[in-house]
């Protein structure tokens, strides 16, 4: 397991997760993580089903919160601050670290009003058609929509719906994007889409991708958290392991991911 | 991606004024609460106001001071139905005893009875002034000093207007002798017949709409009217019950096609008539709820009966009714709690505001609790407003049982599956 | 091991159908139950059009007087429903000028604001004012709004029966309905959406006020327009507190009788058959119901737009 690096170093890393325990009431979800985000860099987040994986994710930009009484222990420092410190605004930590859900989940507004939105109430200045056209261009969806932006979101395709919930999450300029498995309900063509996609948008954005596609991680991202329950019988996650995806994929460290990545798992 | 390289980015400028988000956030967050606490106000102020209108002090002037009526120093409250007797037939005329023993004999009559008697017919008390609860218990004194409770025949107690008595007794018109008994049974009388007619037809109605009917057009035309009957104002079915139940349908609902011959009953306007004109008002709420606890029972229950070679009304019969029946009653139970609150249709269908005897079948005159209280209420005197707020409190207990009941009917068999 | 023989004859004989009396005749039970509320909305229509022609064949009454007529005077021949049309239309938007604000309020506090455990605290209170009888309510807007009222304007501004006190009241009594209604429509929003609204760093007003709400707008139009037809059909209140007698007036203080109302105190008395007053009630009640249907159908129409959207 890679530990992280000294803490001077720390502008380095977008997201630092220092000892970090997720709960549910007293249920303890996610134990003693330790992992670091690099800029300009995906960092994928791997591992079975029900080991926390979208739990640690959603700690990232403090989602989690919107559950009753979830809460954290240990530190999550954006760019050297923490997060979770009382005076940080969970409005700001969200509009600075986007999201991308697992379903396509656009507003029932037209595919223009779903970029729009999230601008608008940020305040955004410029000329809003120009930002809905970028953010729309970013996402690679553009071509696909121009002629009928004032169309229901609802009336796209699964995977352009996820193109334009990536283009929304890109409108408010967050410097970090989370994607919580974002291609687990599109089809083959449309996945491949928006992994080309991810791979253009890392040069001006960090991206953090959960999946439980290990192809998809080995294709497209720079880093890997491999995730497992922590101990047989308990029912808390933990990260077991955390490289260059490279490494992980090809000379783990820990036998548990050598046996996932291989597939002998389970 | 190479649509992006001619594309050069928009000015991205937020002005993002989080002080001002966080603040509206805060004002309308208070809004939203503000709005529940007039709510729950509203609720309060309610029973406070009829609960302030339910007891407090009453300044009586009876006419023989019923201290005189001591028997062996024995004060009316204490006597037996013989002292009491005895007390009456001292201070009436021969003829006026005589009268009420032909009226009923005082074998017949229990000691309420005549107790009651003597204070309508001897002691006859007047009320004078009442005061309400909030004033009697802060204004005691001045109360007290008000009233001059030495000379004879004046009085000034405590009243809990929703006392034993209350319950116990007849209509009168007379406040000081007023009770809801007649109300009560009526209420009851008419809801057993709401129950017995809207029960079976609204859970039959559910099951055709659920396990046997088609999705076709009549079909479906049947649930939309469902849906707007349960709309349709609750005195318009009094005007329909009017028509039909009361005009119509005179011979059945006045009894006379069953040879009662009940010389109280005016044309029609029974028990019978109002019972089911409610059961036609509570029933698309019955069907509505019944079709929803069938609605839940699972797919797989009736899967496992007809792969075992089961009849359509077998699998209904023994494994869907018994599975959503829980559901069912607390369904009717609501339903028939909304049915024992109503007034207006009762009132259209000519429900007797003033009655004296207490309805003995179907077919007799009748009053209900609400009735009553919508009288009273219209009475211009305080002590008829302290009667009503009374009947309400009886009233708002029966409801209250009602809803515990479905309640804890929904929580002890709600989710099994 | 004994063998245990199974002897169902009439199975093994053939796979023919085979009649079934008893299940017909239930089945022909239940299918006449399922008619039944045909008949009651057939016997409604049929009822109060009948008695309904009746009345305008009377020579007293023709139907362009009843409609602009601003005089309802029995004794005097005169049959103009508007005065019990604009007291109806008064109490009810005196109701509805409550119950919407304070309704949504409510719902949106419940839905988006309020802790499981407020919540499960609140809705029982909610479905507590929901069904304490409206009698109740016309007791309380004449003993305690009416005096109410009396002190803040002046015993001579306001009536002792007075269309405001019953219309505020009424406020109360339809206030759970659409703030239930409302809680309904607002947490039947996928739970996505707000993630997707929070996700982009909205504040919780700006997600429920510019994404819950819109989303859930078909159903809160839905509640308000249930709100409304309850308002236009409530009785007991207005019967109580709003005034016996017709009275041509816009002044929420003065006392003037509702189309329930009237209904109600003609047929409180005795009346007898055929006679024009108890022809006119039905006139009325066909109004009435006409009015609620037409607003209960627009509902129901907007519910079923609305379930398209998101199942």
């Amino acid at each position: 397991m890679v530990q992280p690096q000294s803490k001077t170093e720390n502008s380095h890393y977008v997201l630092e997760a220092k000892n970090l325990e997720i709960y549910y009431g007293s249920f303890k979800a996610v134990t003693d993580v330790h992992m670091n985000v690099e800029r300009n860099k995906i960092t994928a987040i791997i591992g079975p089903s029900g080991c926390g994986k979208s739990t640690l994710l959603r700690a990232f930009n403090r989602m989690n919160e919107l559950v009753s009484d979830s809460s954290i222990r240990g530190e999550i420092l954006f760019q050297g601050q923490d997060l979770y410190a009382s005076n940080v605004d969970p409005v700001v930590v969200r509009h600075r670290i986007g999201m991308v859900f697992q379903k396509p989940n656009p507003f029932p507004k037209s595919i223009y009003e779903n970029i729009a939105w999230g601008a608008r109430i940020h305040g955004y200045k410029g000329k809003m058609d120009e930002l809905v056209e970028y953010s729309l261009r970013q996402a690679a969806l553009w071509d696909e929509v121009k002629d009928k932006l004032n169309q229901s979101g609802l009336a796209l395709s699964g995977g352009q719906q996820q193109r334009l919930c990536i283009a929304r999450a890109l409108a408010v300029q967050p410097e970090v994007i989370l994607m919580d498995e974002p291609a687990s309900a599109l089809d083959p063509i449309a996945t491949l889409k928006i992994e080309e996609l991810m791979q253009e948008l890392k040069k001006n954005y960090t991206i953090v991708i959960v999946t439980h596609n290990m192809q998809q991680a080995a294709r497209a991202s720079d880093y890997t958290a491999m995730m497992m329950l922590s101990k047989d019988g308990e029912r808390s996650g933990t990260v077991i392991e955390f490289d260059e995806t490279k490494h992980i994929f090809t000379n783990p460290k820990d036998k548990r991911t050598e046996d996932y990545v291989t597939g002998r798992f389970g | 991606m190479s649509e992006l390289n001619n594309t050069q980015p928009p000015q991205m400028e937020f002005s993002d004024d989080l002080r001002r988000r966080n603040l509206s956030g805060r004002i309308w967050m208070v809004v939203f609460r503000l709005s529940t606490v007039v709510g729950i106000i509203a609720l309060v102020t309610l029973l406070l106001n009829i609960i302030n209108q339910s007891a407090g002090y009453v300044h009586y002037e009876a006419k023989v001071d019923p201290d005189t009526l001591r028997v062996d120093g024995i004060p009316l409250e204490e006597q037996s139905k013989e002292q009491l007797m005895s007390v009456l037939q001292n201070n009436l005329s021969s003829g006026a005893y005589n009268k009420l023993d032909r009226d009923k004999p005082f074998a017949e009559r229990d000691r309420g009875e005549v107790y009651d008697l003597v204070f309508d017919r001897v002691v006859k008390y007047k009320v004078e002034e009442t005061w309400l609860l909030w004033d009697s218990l802060t204004h005691s004194r001045e109360i007290k000093a008000s009233v001059p409770t030495e000379q004879s025949g004046t009085e000034l107690k405590f009243v809990v207007w929703a006392n034993w008595d209350f319950l116990r007794r007849q209509q009168s018109s007379d406040p000081v002798l007023a009770g809801v008994r007649t109300a009560i049974l009526g209420s009851l009388w008419t809801i057993s017949i709401t129950i017995l007619a809207a029960f079976p037809l609204g859970v039959m109605a559910a099951i055709y709409l659920e396990e046997y009917a088609a999705d076709n057009w009549i079909n479906r035309i049947i649930r939309t009217n469902i849906n707007n009957l349960a709309g349709v104002p609750s005195i318009i079915y009094g005007i329909l019950g009017l028509a039909i139940f009361v005009r119509v349908l005179e011979p059945f609902t006045s009894g006379t096609l069953f040879g009662i011959t009940d010389p109280t009953t005016a044309n029609g306007r029974t028990i019978m008539s109002a019972g089911l004109t409610l059961a036609l008002l509570v029933l698309p709420l019955i069907i509505i709820n019944s079709q929803e606890a069938i609605r839940a029972v699972p797919g797989s229950l009736r899967n496992a009966s007809y792969g075992i070679g089961a009849t359509k009304w077998q699998t209904v019969w023994s494994h869907v009714l018994p599975n959503a029946m829980p559901g069912i009653l607390t369904g009717t139970i609501l339903a028939v709690s909304r049915a024992i609150g109503e007034t207006a249709p009762l009132v259209v269908i000519g429900a007797s505001t003033v009655i004296f005897f207490d309805p003995e079948n179907p077919f007799s005159k009748f009053t209900t609790l609400p009735i009553q209280i919508y009288q009273w209420t219209s009475r211009p005197q305080d002590e008829f407003r302290f009667l009503a707020a009374a009947a309400i409190i009886v009233l708002l207990a029966i409801l209250l049982t009602l809803n515990a009941t479905a309640i804890f009917l929904r929580n002890r068999f709600s989710r099994r599956y | 091991m004994k063998q245990i023989i199974l002897n169902y004859p009439e199975a093994r004989k053939s796979l023919k159908r085979r009649p079934r009396w008893g299940e017909s005749i239930i089945q022909g039970l239940l299918i006449f139950s399922g008619f039944f509320s045909i008949f009651t909305t057939i016997g409604i229509v049929y009822e109060l059009g009948k008695e309904a022609l009746l009345f305008f064949r009377e020579p007293a009454v023709n139907l362009w007087a009843f409609l602009t007529g601003t005089q309802w005077q029995p004794h005097i021949e005169k049959f103009g429903i508007l005065p019990l049309l604009t007291s109806t239309l008064i109490t009810s938007t005196i109701a509805m000028s409550i119950a919407i604000p304070l309704g949504l309020g409510v719902a949106i506090y419940l839905s988006e604001y309020a802790t499981p455990k407020t919540r499960n605290l609140l809705k029982p209170i909610l479905e507590v004012l929901a069904g304490i009888p409206t009698i109740v309510y016309g007791y309380f807007a004449l003993t305690f709004m009416t005096p109410l009222l009396r002190t803040i304007f002046g015993q001579d501004t306001v009536d002792i029966y007075n269309m405001a006190s019953a219309g505020l009241v009424m406020g109360i009594l339809i206030l759970p309905l659409i703030a239930s209604m409302t809680e309904d429509a607002l947490s039947a929003v996928p739970r996505s959406l707000r993630e997707a609204a929070y996700g982009l760093g909205g504040t919780k007003l700006e997600v429920a006020l510019k994404v819950v709400v819109p989303a859930a707008i078909s159903g809160i139009s839905a509640a308000i327009i249930v709100g409304m037809s309850r308002a236009i059909g409530e009785t007991m209140i207005v019967a109580v507190a709003a005034g016996a007698g017709p009275n041509f007036t816009f002044n929420p203080f003065k006392g003037a009788e509702t189309l329930t109302g009237h209904i109600v105190r003609i047929s409180g008395g005795d009346l007898s058959y055929d006679s024009i007053d108890y022809n006119s009630i039905f006139a009325i009640g066909l109004m009435l119901f006409f009015i609620t249907l037409t607003l209960n159908i627009i509902s129901q129409q907007i519910v079923r737009r609305f379930r398209e959207v998101y199942e």
